[in-house]
């Protein structure tokens, strides 16, 4: 942003690290908590990967074997410890199930997921803004009604029926797209539109209709302020009053909001990659919660609280720099 | 819809010589909550010379603003201007398109708000937001603009012109983002500014400054200005022509010194009335009881831990003595921050003190609200400033005054009703207003309700906390009268605290000066009419403006002060000592002041005798 105050600005930078060192201390912790969290829970679950992989007909005696091959009859201290250590050395354990490395499962998943995320982003956000901005610019107008009317029943379609809609539509009725979205190696452009449109397009719809209402909210919140209408009388056209007044104002809620959505998306994610039967981490999880392959469920567990928590950190430093009284207190 | 036959004449414009700015019947609605147009401007004509500034002068809901914006073709959101004709120049602004309107705003017609501190954008920086106008004009390239708002922060008397760009604007204080924002206002040169109360949300000490540069700067331009004011002495000062309104109706229109001296319209007489409060104050019968009903020795006070030494974290006020008999009314004033709702606070319990004691009718009262007893909450009754915070929405005027009732004498039923009578009465309001919820009431309604709440519970004393404030001055002045039947009649003792001193000294037995926490000056009403004050109590009567157009003296800001000890620091020092004009090198920087009596019979807190003071301050007065 514009320099820091001509006043001390090597104390003011320094209060602005301290502040950040300080949020990113707190994300370290409350992933800790996270981690004992995610172990606990899954550590209740009913039934085991001892008994899921033998099935029903094995005997206590065969199942009591295979949990001690499995270090499960260990104390749950003993593998929270252990489990942790591998994990922030990056070894997340042997898959229970798929008998190969947790790290190795995920690291062919992750990818697929991180692209579904970041074309929604692509797309969402753009929109997102356009829609909440002029919505706000036009507060009380036609348009504001109408976006208003179309965020407000966005918002509530769940993803599955966008989805299961849209498959209905287009790969059922006019078969354009594939109900199922596998990219093929060496895509052409086509192939990756008609992979991706279905699954991107369901994911956007909620996430769009709530950033835009949110930013909506926060261009309304500064455009009633009295440097507004200043700038106004200034001679500023209502555009330029608006991205060169009110978004510097409006910046820190905006990017919160989008956070708070963006990281919605990791639970829309699993509807979405379940009925398109897309190969990302969220349908992995959902595999390994059917196939108790605890290993598997925490490792993915930690990376969708890792990457809430990442999102909730950016909010929060575009927060603190985006506001003069933070940034140089 | 509006007859141009029947403008009226504007008597001071020659005829041959168009004037700058003329309105010729103006007339704006606004949509009511019902749906029905609301008339909130109502068939205004005026004219203004080139170069001469006009004030448009009324209370609150008259119309000024509403006025000034549509000189811009600004309207707020809801309202619309129904009639009239408005041209500046060559333009008739009510026929300009939106792109041409833009090219006039903050380029041809200038706009200072009324409160600078939320009319800058907090996150950008001032330097930015001054250039803008010329920027945005294509007036000039941003180094040069850069350049000429510099010279204009020297100008306008601000301090580090060079820098003080950079910074936003929650490092700056009111007035001098006042000046900043007419820096940003003149940066195109515009041929006509409008001034929109900007200096109503000032302490007069800072006023003054601010009004200095206003004036030179618009004077040595030649720039026509529009100046918005509720308070008739600042418009003294700084305009040509007056034009009075009341509820969006112009009273009376005319030059200033016609208006001042020899006003037509009943309404403007009122104003002018209004302005000096005059108040009976109470007999100088003496005083019967020989034990004070409020006493205070020694006491420290201010907010957060207090530390081994009995100093509390952020220190407010510093040894505090006073005393206040039965039936008088004691003065508090101060600047704003000086700690004049800290120590209310204190003598209510609302805020322990860290050090000293507290005795009503010479019983010592405990510090904080857990040891008082119900008794002594109903003796001491506190009032605030803002009424609406204080009245609960949800609630009739009535059950507002039968809670008190109950709470402090077990009344109910028919007594309470009877009794909540007695009080409206009392406080000069229909009876018929108990049904009613307070959300209907006026501001000077609320006020009287809120007086009449702390009436209910029978005390012995009031702590009036700026309760006139917030209300326009004619309406302020109704309540000043009230508070003073209510001394007489009932025999109640007031701490009236206020930021106005001709308020104060309109009501007050005694006053007692704070500033920055310290008790600097302290003595019965009289000894403040006259020279020798302290330093500041000078500074505070000079700064109140008066009704006489030449008494805002040339110039700009303040002149020089004595040189001091630029380390000088010292906790115990006098706290006057930076703004002090009349400091003495080498004895103010270095010992604490002492605090002796005057003549007058006033107690100051300050080095200097009453001798070399009256030499100073009749040599200023001579000024
Ligand atoms: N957009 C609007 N919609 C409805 N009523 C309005 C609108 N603008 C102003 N009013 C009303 O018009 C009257 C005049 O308002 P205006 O702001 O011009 O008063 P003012 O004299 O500047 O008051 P103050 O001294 O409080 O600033 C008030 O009663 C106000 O409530
Ligand atoms: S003590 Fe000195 S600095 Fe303080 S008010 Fe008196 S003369 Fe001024
Ligand atoms: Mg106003």
């Amino acid at each position: 942003m514009s320099a820091s105050p001509a006043s001390r600005p090597h104390a003011a930078r320094n209060t602005l690290l301290r502040m950040i060192a300080g949020r990113i201390g707190a994300a370290f912790l409350t992933l800790i908590l996270v981690s004992l969290v995610v172990f606990t829970i899954s550590d209740l679950l009913p039934g085991d990967a001892a008994q899921e992989a033998l099935g029903q007909s094995a005997t206590p005696a065969q199942v009591a074997a295979l949990r001690h091959e499995m270090g499960l009859d260990r104390p749950a201290y003993v593998r929270f410890g252990s489990w942790i250590t591998g994990l922030a050395g990056g070894d997340a354990g042997q898959s229970l199930v798929a008998n190969m490395p947790v790290g190795e499962i995920i690291r062919e998943r992750l990818p697929n997921s991180l692209l579904l995320a970041a074309l929604t982003t692509l797309v969402a956000v753009p929109l997102a803004l356009t829609i909440g901005i002029s919505s706000a610019m036009n507060r009380g107008g036609r348009l504001d009604r109408a976006l208003n009317v179309a965020t407000l029943s966005m918002v509530a379609l769940p993803e599955f029926l966008v989805a299961t809609i849209a498959v209905l539509i287009f790969s059922v009725k006019l078969r354009w797209l594939p109900s199922i979205s596998m990219l093929p190696e060496q895509a052409t452009w086509g192939q990756f539109f008609e992979t991706f449109a279905m699954p991107v397009f369901s994911l956007c719809v909620v996430v769009i209709a709530q950033m835009a209402r949110m930013t909506r909210a926060a261009v309304i919140d500064q455009l009633d302020r009295p440097y507004v209408e200043m700038a106004l009388l200034k001679g500023l056209s209502p555009a330029r009053v608006v991205i060169r007044h009110v978004l510097p104002n409006a910046v820190g809620p905006i990017v919160n909001a989008m956070a708070l959505s963006l990281s919605y998306l990791l639970g829309g994610a699993i509807i979405v990659e379940t009925i398109f039967n897309y190969p990302g981490l969220a349908s992995l999880m959902v595999n390994a919660v059917t196939s108790r392959d605890m290993p598997l469920l925490q490792a993915c567990a930690m990376i969708f609280c890792a990457v809430y928590l990442l999102l909730m950190l950016l909010a929060d430093v575009t927060a603190i720099v985006a506001n003069p009284r933070l940034r140089s207190a | 819809m509006s007859d141009p036959a029947t403008a009226p004449d504007t008597p001071h414009v020659p005829p041959h010589v168009p004037p700058h700015v003329t309105v010729t019947n103006l007339r704006i609605a606004a949509r009511g909550p019902d749906g029905q147009d609301i008339v909130i401007v109502d068939d205004v004509s005026f004219a203004i010379p080139k170069g001469e500034v006009l004030a448009l002068i009324g209370e609150s809901g008259s119309g000024k603003t509403t006025i000034a914006l549509s000189l811009l073709g600004h309207v707020r959101p809801g309202a619309a201007i129904t009639g009239g004709s408005i041209t500046v120049g060559d333009a008739a602004i009510r026929s300009l398109t939106p792109a041409a309107l833009r090219d006039l705003r903050g380029n041809r017609i200038a706009y200072v708000a009324q409160s600078a501190a939320s009319a800058f954008n907090p996150s950008r920086t001032l330097m930015d937001q001054v250039v803008e106008p010329a920027l945005i004009h294509d007036l000039l390239p941003r180094p040069a603009a850069e350049a000429k708002a510099v010279e204009l922060f020297r100008a306008l008397g601000l301090p580090k012109p060079d820098t003080i760009g950079q910074r936003y604007p929650h490092q700056l204080s009111g007035g001098q983002l006042q000046r900043l924002m007419a820096a940003m206002a003149l940066i195109t040169d515009p041929e006509l500014v409008i001034l929109d109360e900007p200096t109503t949300a000032l302490d007069v000490t800072t006023q003054i400054g601010v009004l200095q540069a206003f004036r030179a700067v618009v004077r040595d331009r030649g720039t026509t200005a529009v100046y918005v004011s509720h308070d008739l002495a600042v418009v003294a000062q700084m305009a040509d022509h007056i034009v009075v309104l009341n509820r969006g109706r112009v009273r009376e229109t005319g030059r200033v010194h016609q208006i001042l001296q020899s006003p037509r319209d009943d309404y403007t007489k009122t104003l002018m009335a209004a302005a000096h409060p005059v108040v009976e104050a109470a007999q100088d019968k003496p005083r019967t009881a020989p034990v004070p009903l409020l006493q205070i020795e020694g006491l420290t006070a201010g907010y957060g831990r207090v530390d081994a030494q009995g100093r509390p974290a952020v220190p407010v006020l510093r040894d505090i003595g006073l005393t206040l008999h039965r039936g008088e009314i004691l003065g508090v004033i101060g600047e704003s921050g000086s700690g004049k709702s800290t120590l209310a606070r204190v003598i209510a319990g609302l805020l322990p003190p860290a050090r000293g004691r507290i005795s009503l009718d010479g019983a010592p009262l405990a510090p904080g609200l857990d040891g008082r007893s119900r008794d002594d909450f109903r003796r001491v009754q506190i009032v605030f400033q803002n009424a609406d915070v204080a009245l609960n929405p949800a609630h009739s005027v009535g059950q507002i005054l039968k809670r008190p009732l109950a709470f402090y004498h077990g009344l109910t039923g028919a007594a309470a009703d009877a009794r909540v009578a007695e009080l409206l009465e009392r406080i000069q309001l229909p009876r018929t207003l108990a049904d009613r919820p307070c959300t209907d009431l006026s501001g000077g309604q609320k006020q009287r309700v809120n007086l009449a709440r702390a009436l209910a519970a029978g005390p012995d004393l009031i702590l009036c906390d700026e309760v006139t404030s917030a209300l326009d001055t004619v309406v302020g002045a109704a309540i000043l009268d009230l508070l003073a039947d209510l001394r007489r009649e009932l025999g109640i003792a007031m701490v009236f605290i206020s930021h106005d001193i001709s308020t104060v000294r309109a009501i007050c037995d005694d006053i007692l000066v704070l500033y920055s926490g310290d008790v600097v000056d302290q003595g019965p009403r009289a000894a403040f009419g006259s020279p020798p004050h302290h330093p500041y109590t000078d500074l505070l009567i000079r700064s109140v403006p008066e009704m006489r157009p030449g008494w805002l003296p040339e110039g700009l800001g303040a002149p020089a002060l004595p040189p001091i000890d630029p380390l000088a620091g010292d906790a115990d020092l006098c706290r006057f000592l930076p703004r002090c004009n009349v400091r003495v090198a080498g004895l103010c920087d270095r010992i604490a002041p002492p605090r002796h009596d005057l003549a007058a019979g006033n107690a100051i807190l300050c080095h200097l005798e009453e001798g070399p003071l009256a030499v100073a301050q009749r040599a200023e007065a001579l000024v």
